[in-house]
């Protein structure tokens, strides 16, 4: 298939569809419009559910009310509104439904701006909602990148019944790049993809002797059997941990000097200011995690070669993702931090800049 | 010797947790008689609130979901459009409903989503010991209002019903009391006609139900009742606001 | 002949049986159940002519009519 230029926004929501997704209920916000857009334009060709709900509260406790009845469904915000959903995604997580939300995201706090920003990074991988729970968090850097995550991000939901986020920005939201996207699943494979939730989720009782009573549901008033739960899904968690982290490298080698790790719109920012400073004859390495929650904190650590000497991170943001940066070094080498803040992209010279005081 | 009257079997086994004289427990039978009278049991699910009903997924015999306070509509929505070949009803108190999920139940009315709702007021939060509810009549004591509902200061009740019924789209609304055995039996005709019409997919149908909650208010059940008859029948006035199936517009 | 039985176990004493009763053949027992409650039951099994009004009161579902 050909290559086709396009929006981040609607790449996701074309990806999104060919991934089997028939039900999407949404809120309209800037900077994802396009998205809510694209949905209300094709669903309707796909056989497929779109709802403009009241509120971002009521689209997500529509999400819960699908993917409890075991279909790949999707919503989609931008930062004020994904902290609307936060109530639902904890329900969601704490029931184990499987299901994917995108976050645009924009400046904040509060309305903020509705320019590019990852303030929302402690949001989506250190809960945001409340109690104990995780969402898988994956970060997109380039609108190809934004479009395969929807298979994923589905994929992965379904096979750990959990809630699966796209944290993208307003940056690759907008942009327009070419993108090629996978075959649309097939008829047999939708319907195979509704029957694998049948044990638990909402469904017509085939039987009609045996009835089925499964419950969707987050409440446990016995403490030792909710905190069973809890525990069960830490379990969860810890084998997403083991399996699923993921991340790339680029120019990491024995040499370098510094060691950049960047996510997201930022980690493409670093990238053309290694390219600058390495015509220079100096060597900086970047680890960009490409998910991040789980964390690929071992990646990180075992990319410091002996001739680093700081560790440097940038983020659209007051310093967020460095704190994982900092588990992962374990204090053996120095971390720094540089950001950008309220929707403001840094350009790849303050970049160059910055790694240029580290030599 | 034939049984003419026993726990349908919509109702699971489970002992329901309402306190003595609870009227809770009234309506969850109509509505099971209703989805055993209308074949339902295999292709309904139920959406629990939050609030006295919350444990109402343990009731239903069926596939039930427990949804956040006041987004029943909206995770019944989910479902049905999800399932369109299933049956859903929502089951909501007056708290639930009428004020942390007010938006959730206007919209899903006005979309006319093809569920049920089942709505019990009976003006006080329960669960929580008796707060006040957004259908706590004029100078009704609760533990947050506790030198009676000023309404100069937060407002008259809200009448459920007649705000639904400014909409075009629901198929059917109709207020009913749990206050007499003549009441329930007229109850029980308004909850078969709403899963009646669910079962048809006619459209978005609704029966609030005029109840007690002898707790909180502080009497005995049926000193209750009579205390309901009195001063929530006038304010909350049964009737069919909207029938389509019957021409009432 | 009509008969009624209340289930001890589902019982919570409410006594709004014992109103609708037309012909007054119901009242708790001396007996509790397990929750401690005085269970309702129908004291002249011969009067009751099953029209089905304890049932429909019954907010425990715990009342079986035969007829």
């Amino acid at each position: 298939m050909s290559k086709i230029l396009m929006k981040g926004n609607e790449a996701i929501a074309e990806a999104a569809i060919r991934s089997g997704c028939r039900l999407y209920f949404a809120y309209p916000i800037t900077p994802q419009s396009e998205l809510i857009e694209y949905m209300a334009k094709m669903m309707p060709k796909v056989n497929g559910t779109f709802i403009q709900a009241e509120s971002e509260v009521a689209a997500i406790n529509m999400v819960y009310g699908a993917a409890g009845s075991g279909k790949r469904v999707m919503t989609s915000s931008s930062s004020p509104g994904i902290s609307l959903k936060m109530e639902g995604i904890s329900y969601i997580a704490g029931a184990e439904l499987p299901c994917v939300i995108v976050n645009v995201q924009r400046g904040g706090p509060g309305l903020g701006d509705i320019q590019p920003a990852q303030g929302d990074y402690f949001q989506a991988t250190k809960g945001g909602g409340h109690g104990d729970y995780r969402l898988i968090v994956l970060a997109p850097s380039s609108v190809q990148e934004f479009a395969d995550m929807a298979s994923e991000a589905f994929d992965l939901a379904d096979k750990y019944r959990n809630p699966v986020m796209i944290l993208a920005d307003g940056m690759l939201g907008q942009m327009m790049e070419p993108v090629e996207f996978k075959p649309a699943k097939t008829d047999a494979e939708l319907q195979e993809l509704a029957n694998q939730h049948l044990s638990w989720c909402i469904c017509p009782n085939a039987d009609g002797d045996k009835k089925h009573h499964h419950e969707i549901n987050s409440l446990e008033l016995d403490p030792q059997v909710l905190e069973k739960h809890v525990l069960d899904l830490y379990k969860k968690y810890a084998e997403i941990e083991k399996n699923e982290a993921r991340y790339e490298t680029y120019n990491v080698s024995d040499d370098n000097e510094v060691l950049c790790v960047a996510w997201g719109t930022a980690s493409r920012v670093v990238k053309s200011a290694i390219n600058e400073v390495m015509k220079e004859g100096k060597s900086v390495g970047l680890i960009r995690p490409i998910r991040v929650w789980p964390y690929p904190y071992d990646a990180i650590k075992q990319a410091i070669g002996k001739n680093v000497k700081k560790v440097y991170v940038f983020e659209l943001n007051s310093g967020q993702m460095v704190e994982d940066v900092k588990i992962a070094v374990e204090g053996k080498v120095p971390v720094d931090f540089w950001g950008k803040l309220g929707g403001v992209v840094f350009t790849p010279a303050e970049i160059k800049e910055k790694l240029e005081t580290c030599f | 010797m034939e049984i003419i009257a026993k726990r349908p079997e919509a109702l699971t086994k489970e002992p329901f947790h309402y306190c003595p004289g609870c009227m809770h427990g009234v309506a969850h039978r109509l509505i099971a008689e209703a989805i055993d009278e209308n074949g339902l049991i295999n292709e309904i699910a139920g959406v629990a609130p939050v609030g006295c009903g919350v444990f109402a997924y343990k009731y239903f015999n069926f596939d039930m979901a427990e949804a956040a306070h006041g987004r029943a509509p909206a995770v019944a929505t989910g479902i049905k459009r999800a399932r369109p070949d299933m049956h859903v009803f929502t089951y909501q108190g007056d708290g639930d409903l009428a004020a942390i999920g007010t938006a959730e139940i206007v919209h899903a009315a006005n979309r006319g989503e093809k569920i049920s709702v089942f709505f019990i007021n009976n003006a006080i939060y329960g669960m929580t010991g008796g707060q006040m509810a957004p259908t706590t009549l004029p100078n009704m004591k609760t533990t947050t209002s506790p030198y009676g509902r000023n309404v100069e200061d937060i407002g008259y009740p809200i009448r459920v019903c007649e705000l639904l019924s400014t909409l075009v789209a629901p198929y059917y609304i109709e207020r009913v009391s749990l206050l007499t055995s003549a009441d329930i039996i007229k109850a029980k005709k308004a909850v078969e006609k709403a899963i009646r019409y669910n079962k048809e997919n006619r459209g978005f149908t609704f029966v609030e139900f005029i109840s007690t909650c002898p707790t909180n208010w502080g009497y005995e059940p049926e000193k209750a009742r009579q205390w309901a008859k009195e001063n929530m029948l006038p304010f909350f006035k049964p009737g069919v606001f909207r029938d389509k199936g019957e021409g009432v517009e | 002949m009509p008969k009624m039985t209340v289930d001890p176990d589902y019982c919570k004493g409410c006594g709004l049986c014992i109103n609708a009763c037309p012909r007054k053949i119901i009242r708790l027992s001396e007996n509790i159940n397990a929750k401690g409650y005085n269970y309702a039951e129908c004291f002249e099994q011969e009067k009751c002519t099953a029209c089905k009004l304890c049932y429909i009161t019954c907010p425990d579902v715990a009342i079986t009519i035969e007829k």
